[in-house]
């Protein structure tokens, strides 16, 4: 096991319940999973499981209902409003699975977005975005709006939007699973490839079997829990 | 960010024109209606603001307003002038006459009849002719829109230009010849009848006989008394109603506003345009806020403060109604323009820039409110949501 320090996330005990009385819906009874820094981790398992939830809490934009889950060492949810929303602007970056680019804005606008939100200004934010974007292999659409744009480079200019600010922990939810298998291959190796690092940390939720062999670790979910955690995906069923 | 707000609210062009469109309408509804509204209330009292030499106005107490005649005795003149404190006092006579044109047509004319001596009351401003020119033998002045448009007469050929009154043209006023000697550029009134200026003693023979022909007594405060005082004491005096032309100007626009229903008509347009506007304008704006909830779920998950998206919506609320305002007003004082030369009552005071002002303010503060409480609400946790 490693030592606390190590660890990107660690969550005890989590649970997560959605609504009230008839309608209470339970997406986390009682999460245990330690994420390590520098490590991909994969979340798998059925639809409906709880995977969203989970990275959601781990993100900082939802609060559990019981439990513990702390981000490098920060306990999330008792953290008063405007520490969480420096803590998620500084730490978090993140990869949907509808892409959910400001439409109105060029792939480079877009980019900066985060560096905005940490108060770079508008000039040297577009800058890094370019070079950002270089590195994605969009280094000559910079300009381009989204609409211009195929599934799979809007994807990369989200990897982009999700790194440009350096984050430690980037969370992306079924970052390949609008896009072909080979769109989705690439997309993959542009996160391995990129995005990873001694001080990143990716936590993945996919259903895609076929970037299994992308992750470093793979947490097995069901029913709200984390039934398993295995180093390769052979291990799997 | 507040490039970005503004780049969001921009690139939906359709949106973006929809606000702008109902801001621009609701703005030109708020100063359009109330400027044709303020023009007509200016004309109610034209006759009045017109008339610059007098300051006080003497008439029956019953008197409601400046077309309301309600003739006194000559006498009255001379207790008016007995008055400490008036400088002096002259008789005005108005009534409505009908004038029979050289081809036989009778049109109804407003006619002023001027004290003999001074002719005080005259037009404010001559185009042609001089306002001596009334002491000649059956001298009348006629005012140029009233000689132009009322009291011309149709075409000599068919298809041809109106033939407009001249000087030296005559009228028939209950059988008496007037001749035209010049013309007057007067303030149209209400009604716009054509205006025409004659001695007291000749009003007289034209209209028909009646016991008492003094209409208003036309009187001036000693340069050494107060306005009020002297007012007050022509009142206190004679026992008729003594009023300072601003006085006069307010009843005559009370009247105007109690008695005929263009307050409540121009009111009733003045709230649709805003209801209307608001309507498009915040239905619009609300529902591009709400078609934009994920980008704002977006911001806010990646770390914005609600405080930052409110700045935001209300400088997208700021920026359309900046255009709309604009673009509205604009159109308004495009359309005064254009109606200048027309019987139109237009009047544009800096004042209704405010009230639209006010208005278009309050239909964007209304749509960035709604549109702020619900991004304010908004779980920043949707942005996982497909
Ligand atoms: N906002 C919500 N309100 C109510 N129920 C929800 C909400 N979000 C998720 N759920 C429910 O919680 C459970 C877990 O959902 P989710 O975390 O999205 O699962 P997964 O991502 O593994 O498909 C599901 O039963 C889902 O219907
Ligand atoms: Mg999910």
């Amino acid at each position: 096991m490693a030592a606390d320090q190590d660890l990107a996330v660690s969550c005890r005990g989590l649970l997560k319940t959605y609504g009230t009385g008839e309608a209470m819906v339970t997406a986390l009874q009682g999460v245990d999973l330690d994420v390590r820094q520098g490590e991909l981790m994969m979340l798998v398992g059925p639809s409906g499981c709880g995977k969203t939830t989970l990275i959601s809490v781990m993100a900082g934009i939802l609060d559990q209902s019981e439990g513990d889950c702390r981000v490098f060492g920060q306990d999330l949810m008792h953290l008063r409003n405007h520490a969480k929303l420096a803590f998620r602007a500084r730490n978090i970056g993140f990869v949907f699975q509808a892409y959910n680019l400001l439409p109105t804005l060029t792939a480079a606008e877009n980019v900066t977005v985060p560096l905005l939100i940490n108060g770079v200004g508008r000039k040297e934010a577009l800058k890094k975005a370019e070079q950002v974007l270089e590195q994605v292999g969009l280094g000559t659409r910079t300009r381009s709006l989204p609409s211009q744009l195929s599934g799979g480079q809007q994807q990369r200019v989200a990897i982009a939007r999700a790194i440009i600010h350096e984050p430690r922990l980037i969370v992306c939810d079924e970052p390949t699973s609008a896009l072909d298998h080979e769109t989705g291959h690439k997309v993959m190796e542009l996160l391995k490839g990129i995005a990873m690092g001694r001080d990143r940390t990716l936590v993945i939720v996919t259903h895609d079997a076929r970037i299994f062999e992308f992750a470093d670790r793979i947490a097995e979910m069901d029913d709200g829990r984390v039934t398993r955690v295995v180093t390769n995906s052979s291990q799997l069923h | 960010m507040y490039r970005i707000a503004l780049k969001m609210l921009m690139g939906d062009r359709g949106k973006y024109l929809g606000i702008i469109m109902g801001l621009t309408f609701a703005s030109l509804i708020m100063t359009q209606q109330p400027a044709i509204f303020v023009g007509l209330i200016m004309r109610s009292y034209s006759f009045i603001t017109d008339l610059g030499l007098p300051d006080i106005w003497v008439m029956d107490p019953e008197v409601q307003w400046v077309d309301d005649i309600k003739p006194l005795q000559d006498t009255e003149l001379y207790r008016v002038r007995g008055v400490a404190g008036v400088a002096w006092a002259m008789p005005l006579y108005k009534g409505l006459l009908k004038a029979r044109l050289p081809n036989g047509m009778f049109q109804t004319c407003i006619v002023v009849g001027l004290d003999d001596a001074t002719l005080v009351g005259g037009p404010p401003r001559m185009v042609e002719g001089r306002l001596a020119d009334l002491r000649r033998a059956d001298a009348v002045i006629i005012d140029i829109d009233g000689a132009r448009e009322k009291l011309s007469q149709p075409p000599a050929v068919p298809g041809g230009k109106r033939v407009e009154l001249k000087v030296g043209d005559t009228l028939e006023l209950n059988d008496h010849r007037a001749v035209v000697v010049g013309f007057s550029k007067n303030t149209r009134t209400i009604l716009s009848q054509p205006v025409l200026y004659t001695t007291y003693s000749r009003a007289k023979q034209f209209a028909p006989r009646e016991r008492k022909m003094l209409s208003f007594i036309l009187a001036k405060a000693a340069s050494d008394e107060s306005l009020a005082a002297v007012t007050r004491r022509i009142g206190a005096t004679t026992g008729l109603a003594a009023y300072s032309r601003e006085e006069f100007m307010g009843v005559t626009f009370r009247y105007f506003l109690k008695n005929t229903g263009i307050p409540i008509n121009f009111g009733v347009s003045v709230m649709l345009g805003f209801i209307v506007g608001a309507a498009i304008a915040g239905q619009t704006f609300y529902s591009f806020t709400r078609e934009n909830l994920r980008q704002f779920g977006v911001l806010k998950a990646m770390g914005t403060s609600n405080w930052m998206l409110l700045r935001m919506i209300l400088l997208q609320a700021t920026l359309v109604g900046m255009i709309g305002y604009g673009l509205g007003v604009g159109l308004t004082s495009l359309f005064g323009w254009a109606m200048r030369n027309t019987i139109l009552a237009f009047k544009f005071p800096w004042y209704l820039l405010l009230f639209s002002g006010i208005g278009v303010t309050l239909i964007c503060a209304f749509a960035a409110l709604i549109s702020i409480r619900r991004v304010i609400r908004l779980e920043p946790a949707v942005v996982f949501k497909s």
